[in-house]
């Protein structure tokens, strides 16, 4: 194998751990509760003007933006939760997708409102210059958030299979009569969701906006590579997003090298169309 | 005589229009074993599911340690005490067996006893003990019934709600499942046991009511209930 298409799948690697974090908080809703969140690509752009403002305000980089913008995503996950998503949960399917839809709009026209609409960079030297080791280039912000993002979804996954707190979430989601004759009261785990999943959602926006433009409407473009990769992996598994993220960031990156950048979404959808004409439950989803 | 532990008066419970319980009362005094019995569809579950607060009650009274706990969501009432083995079991099924009796801790205000409650869980039922790491959803039906009343057990309650505890299942595993309730009942624990088999429910009971289409039909000493012809007309619909 070439050096240059090792660098190339390396690169798509990181690429992936990033969309397998902000596509992780996705499922984790969908999971819990069965409920599509379609302001997740919004909750994407907050965290991205989040860490456009820490930025801006006293220069902080990704050690300040980031554990801010997850504080910040997880308080919006919470309020999301009991202001609206809890009251909408009780109608039929069309009411979630249309009152999750009127929140998306909500989060992009307050950012239109507040930061205007030109396209936002954070400058590149905000990590400092690339690297390499081992005869590979290696770009510090696209390093730091495939790590960071293989962390969070490393923690987010042991939360969930290995602490009382992921047991009675997961409890919730089997069988909630049940879990309140156990004495847990669901709307609690699945405001806990909300801020775990909108927290890591904040992170990732944070991450991605170290080496992506800004912009109101950038949640749009973002939310589909979420919904592509819950869905490649499996609607309501973490492991799923995962995998698929890091086979899309690949994909995605490779058919860029071989064939054009043009063409790189092409591919990804034909690779997202064929999983799931053979397994419409996703890679790694129940059937 | 001491005042009961629980005590339900008039209670009924309405699903839109269907009457899930029209007019049920009855007392379970501390330290005993009451039977609810009646056929299928007489009013045991919901009335159960009225007492652990999972169904709302339209009227009466649901009073346990002389407070009413009635329209009390089910999280509050566990924490005062109650603990139910529902019907169907309603395991965590994708949970290891261990899980289950954790997440049945959640009501205990002292972490520490956890030890030594999920010590007598697995005393009771050493079968639960070998498969603690088994996941709920692989286990035989005895086992998912013992899961079930392990779990319920783990919040130490005053008052058990057992419902259904055979049903489905081998008589053999249902005569250790009736040695169990007896041991507890030794300890000092209450029962309320809901309950279709008859004999079975009075042989280990005190006391028992019979439900006959969501109202009390008759009620009186085990012992006495055992022979009376009178049951058997109820359970029939003949009465």
């Amino acid at each position: 194998m070439s050096l240059t298409l090792l660098q190339v799948i390396v690169s798509g690697l990181l690429l992936g751990a990033v969309y397998a974090l902000f596509a992780s908080g996705l499922t984790l809703i969908w999971g819990m509760m069965n409920v599509v969140n379609f302001a997740h690509g919004d909750f994407v752009m907050l965290a991205m003007y989040a860490a456009f403002v820490v930025w801006t305000a006293f220069g902080g980089g990704p050690a300040a933006s980031v554990p801010i913008a997850a504080m910040l995503l997880a308080t919006v996950g919470v309020l999301s939760y009991f202001l609206l998503v809890r009251h909408i949960m009780r109608g039929p399917m069309l009411a979630q997708i249309l009152g999750t839809f009127g929140l998306a709009l909500f989060l992009r026209y307050s950012a239109f409102w507040l930061f205007g609409s030109d396209f936002r960079t954070l400058p590149d030297t905000i990590l400092g210059a690339p690297f390499e080791f081992w005869g590979l280039r290696v770009d510090a912000p696209r390093l730091l958030a495939g790590a960071i993002g293989l962390l969070v979804i490393l923690g987010l996954h042991l939360i969930l299979t290995r602490t009382s707190l992921g047991s009675k979430m997961l409890a919730v989601s089997e069988d909630a009569v049940a879990a309140q004759i156990v004495g847990i009261r669901p709307e609690y785990m699945q405001a806990a969701a909300w801020a775990l999943a909108a927290g890591a959602t904040g992170i990732a926006g944070a991450l991605i906006a170290t080496f992506f433009y800004t912009s109101p409407t950038v949640g749009e473009t973002l939310a589909i590579i979420a919904f592509v990769t819950v869905s490649l992996g499996g609607f309501g598994s973490v492991p799923g997003a995962l995998v698929a993220g890091l086979l899309i960031g690949v994909v995605e990156s490779v058919s860029a090298y071989v064939i054009g950048p043009v063409y790189k979404d092409v591919i990804v959808y034909i690779l997202f169309v064929l999983v799931l004409w053979f397994r419409p439950q996703g890679l790694m989803g129940k059937a | 005589m001491t005042a009961p532990l629980l005590k339900v008066e008039h209670l009924e419970v309405r699903y839109g229009d269907l009457i899930g319980v029209a007019d049920v009362s009855l007392e379970v005094p501390p330290g005993k074993i009451v039977a609810l019995l009646g056929s299928n569809g007489a009013g045991k579950t919901t009335t159960l599911n009225a007492i652990i607060g999972v169904v709302p009650t339209s009227s009466g009274r649901i009073v346990f340690r002389s407070e009413d706990i009635a329209g009390m969501p089910a999280y509050a009432v566990v924490r005062k005490g109650v603990a139910l083995s529902p019907e169907g079991w309603r395991l965590f099924v994708q949970q290891s067996v261990e899980n289950n009796l954790m997440l049945g801790a959640t009501p205990l205000a002292d972490k520490s006893r956890i030890g030594g409650l999920l010590e007598r869980v697995y005393t009771l039922f050493p079968r639960l003990a070998e498969r603690r790491k088994q996941q709920a959803g692989t286990m035989s039906g005895g086992e998912r019934q013992m899961l079930a009343v392990g779990r319920a057990l783990m919040s130490d309650p005053q008052l058990l709600l057992l419902d259904e505890p055979s049903l489905g299942l081998a008589p053999a595993v249902v005569e250790t499942m009736y040695e169990t309730f007896v041991k507890l009942h030794d300890t000092g624990l209450t029962i309320l046991l809901a309950e279709q088999s008859v004999d079975l429910a009075l042989e280990v009971a005190d006391y028992a009511y019979v439900l006959q289409v969501g109202r009390g039909a008759l009620e009186g000493p085990a012992k006495e209930l055992a022979g009376n012809a009178e049951v058997q007309r109820v359970y029939l619909g003949i009465g």
